[in-house]
């Protein structure tokens, strides 16, 4: 699942450099787990960032033609995309303004 | 002490050490061979003692006996390989000297050097654990028999087979380097936890057999933390969850060998010491920058140790069930999760949840449905205690369910 | 790839993203298909190691997919670890 929402500002971390988790966030992931269903917890995206298109143009900032931007993802297991979409349905991204959560399939790449 | 306590005590303490020496002498190929020589040792001990007395330093003189016959073994075999058969090679041998060295420092080494060798993943759990208290807790046979279940052919079958495998494997008596030792030690740390609760949740009606196996477990564990190397953050969290665990150890059963359950214990027959020594152990094992599952689990048995604050407990009971479902999945920490969800937002909810988890093969899962609705749908919650009774098979739980079975069936004609 | 992964820059070889997708929106709002408020869609993500972002930027420059009108994204990560 891609997160998305608007712009959210300062991201808070704990003493150890992690992301500090919200309630809202750890019971939804945890109840996710709980059900065998999550496959990594993923990572959040941070304020930085660089945008490059061709010819190599390089724009500062995350990439946004529109105003969400993508802000994490997580990896999820499900039997079929209906599966995952109950799991999305609880998503704290989607109490956030602007918020929206993709569901995508993974086609896994060989090292 | 007598005589007759003497030596099955000397046994206990002593065979695990000198066994372990030898080992690492004679090689993993002839781990029996030095089962056998430190069992000889003790047989003339019997032998001797009865007739000559007790030795001055009864353990310095099986010591001595053992390294006498580890020695004249060694020398046999180097000219046995020499003019006979190349093939069966001692570890260590040399013409001139051989020196088993039974100081203190070789002992405690050797013995971590084994319980890296036993704690194989190439050998089955149960295996490991017959292994370690035959090599590393001095074990007879039949003791690991009662501890299993089990009979005395099959305990045999099951040792001689994974020595067997080790031998194979060409498994190297010694500690992993410093790359190998994390990924080598989860798997000794799952065997002694497995250890642990061969004790904990027992259905073996042996009260001090069980305790001698936590203990047994504790000590290893304990060991692991006294070598510079093997001393890691993970180690010391389990060693904490074990102190939090055998804490209760009085008040989980009563006279007559039933189980009691936590929320009906006796809060007075905790055992505070080892409350103490389980919140110091997890205090220092709060270093380093990973957290392993024992740490989360640690934390949590911390928590069910305290009772002056409800709610601020179970929210950070579910808290630390999140974080450890999220590091790794297991099926009770799923349920258990569910019920300290219960506890924070009620029971409505958590029926929610608990059904999410689809676990119905697991008799503790119609265990907790049934405590769940026991307050929302009587009916619903005795069909899953029938349910539960019929998946579990182990009799302390059967008769905890059938409690719970007729409690529920009183409140509902009343 | 196989340059990155020698130099040891790689921290992941990489997860491709699919075609068929969902996306949800507050009050439940299920559209079929990927995020598609914009015409380009996420094909994949890849995990590297570098001092710093401007590194990174280098790195991302020698993406394919900017042969093929593409465009790369390159964020700073934060673990969701644990606390």
């Amino acid at each position: 699942m891609i997160y998305r929402s608007e712009p959210m500002g300062e991201i808070k971390l704990t003493p150890e450099g992690n992301l500090e988790i919200s309630k809202e966030w750890e019971n939804w992931m945890g109840g996710i787990a709980a059900q065998n269903k999550l496959v990594s917890p993923g990572m959040r995206l941070g304020n930085e960032g660089r945008t490059v298109k061709p010819g190599n143009i390089v724009t500062n900032g995350p990439y946004a033609e529109v105003k969400e931007i993508v802000g994490g993802l997580s990896i999820f297991r499900a039997e079929s995309i209906e599966d995952a979409l109950e799991l999305a349905k609880s998503c704290p991204m989607l109490n956030v303004p602007d918020g929206s959560v993709e569901i995508r399939d993974i086609i896994q790449m060989n090292g | 002490m007598q005589e007759k306590e003497l030596i099955p005590y000397l046994y206990r303490t002593e065979f695990r050490k000198i066994t372990a020496v030898l080992c690492r002498s004679l090689g993993i190929e002839h781990i029996s061979i030095a089962e056998d020589l430190v069992g000889d040792t003790f047989l003339l001990a019997a032998e001797t003692w009865g007739l000559k007395g007790i030795p001055q330093n009864p353990a310095a003189w099986l010591y001595t006996v053992a390294k006498n016959k580890a020695k004249d073994l060694l020398k046999r075999n180097t000219l046995f390989s020499q003019k006979i058969s190349p093939q069966i090679q001692y570890a260590t041998y040399d013409k001139n000297e051989i020196e088993i060295d039974l100081s203190v420092q070789n002992i405690q080494d050797s013995q971590l050097q084994m319980m890296f060798a036993i704690c194989y993943p190439g050998i089955p759990p149960e295996a490991q654990i017959g292994l370690s208290l035959r090599i590393l807790c001095s074990f007879s046979i039949d003791e690991i028999a009662d501890a299993f279940l089990t009979n005395k052919e099959t305990i045999n079958k099951r040792l001689y087979r994974a020595k067997e495998k080790l031998k194979q494997d060409n498994v190297k008596i010694e500690l992993p380097s410093e790359n190998e030792i994390d990924k080598r030690i989860e798997n000794v740390l799952t065997t002694l936890y497995l250890l642990f609760n061969e004790g904990y949740y027992s259905s073996n009606n042996n009260a001090v057999l069980r305790k001698d196996l936590c203990l047994e477990a504790m000590r290893l564990t304990h060991m692991l933390t006294e070598n510079e190397t093997t001393n890691k953050p993970a180690v010391t969290a389990l060693l904490a969850l074990m102190c939090f665990h055998a804490s209760r150890f009085e008040a989980r059963v009563d006279s007559d060998g039933e189980l009691i359950l936590y929320e009906d214990q006796d809060i007075s027959l905790w055992n505070r010491e080892l409350i103490l020594q389980g919140e110091r152990y997890l205090n220092k094992a709060s270093t380093g920058d990973y957290l392993s599952k024992y740490h989360w689990e640690a934390a949590i048995a911390y928590w069910h140790t305290t009772t002056n604050n409800e709610k601020q407990k179970w929210e950070k009971i579910l808290s630390l069930y999140n974080q450890l479902l999220i590091t790794e999945y297991s099926p009770i920490a799923a349920l258990n999760r569910t019920y300290a969800l219960s506890k924070v937002y009620g029971n409505e909810e958590a029926i929610v949840e608990a059904e999410k988890l689809k676990l119905d093969n697991n008799h503790l899962y119609h265990c907790l449905l049934g405590e769940l609705y026991s307050e929302v749908d009587i009916q619903k919650a005795i069909e899953h205690l029938l349910q539960a009774l019929k998946i579990s098979r182990v009799a302390a739980d059967k008769k905890v369910i059938k409690n719970k079975i007729s409690k529920l069936g009183k409140l509902k004609n009343v | 790839m196989g340059n990155m992964a020698s130099k040891g820059q790689l921290a992941n070889s990489g997860t491709r993203l699919g075609g068929d997708g969902k996306a949800i929106k507050p009050s439940n709002v299920v559209t079929n298909g990927p995020y598609a408020e914009i015409k380009e869609m996420i094909t994949g993500i890849i995990v590297v190691k570098a001092g710093d972002i401007n590194e990174a930027t280098e790195i991302a420059k020698g993406c394919p997919i900017l042969n093929a009108g593409g465009s790369v994204e390159v964020r700073n990560i934060i673990p969701i670890g644990a606390n």
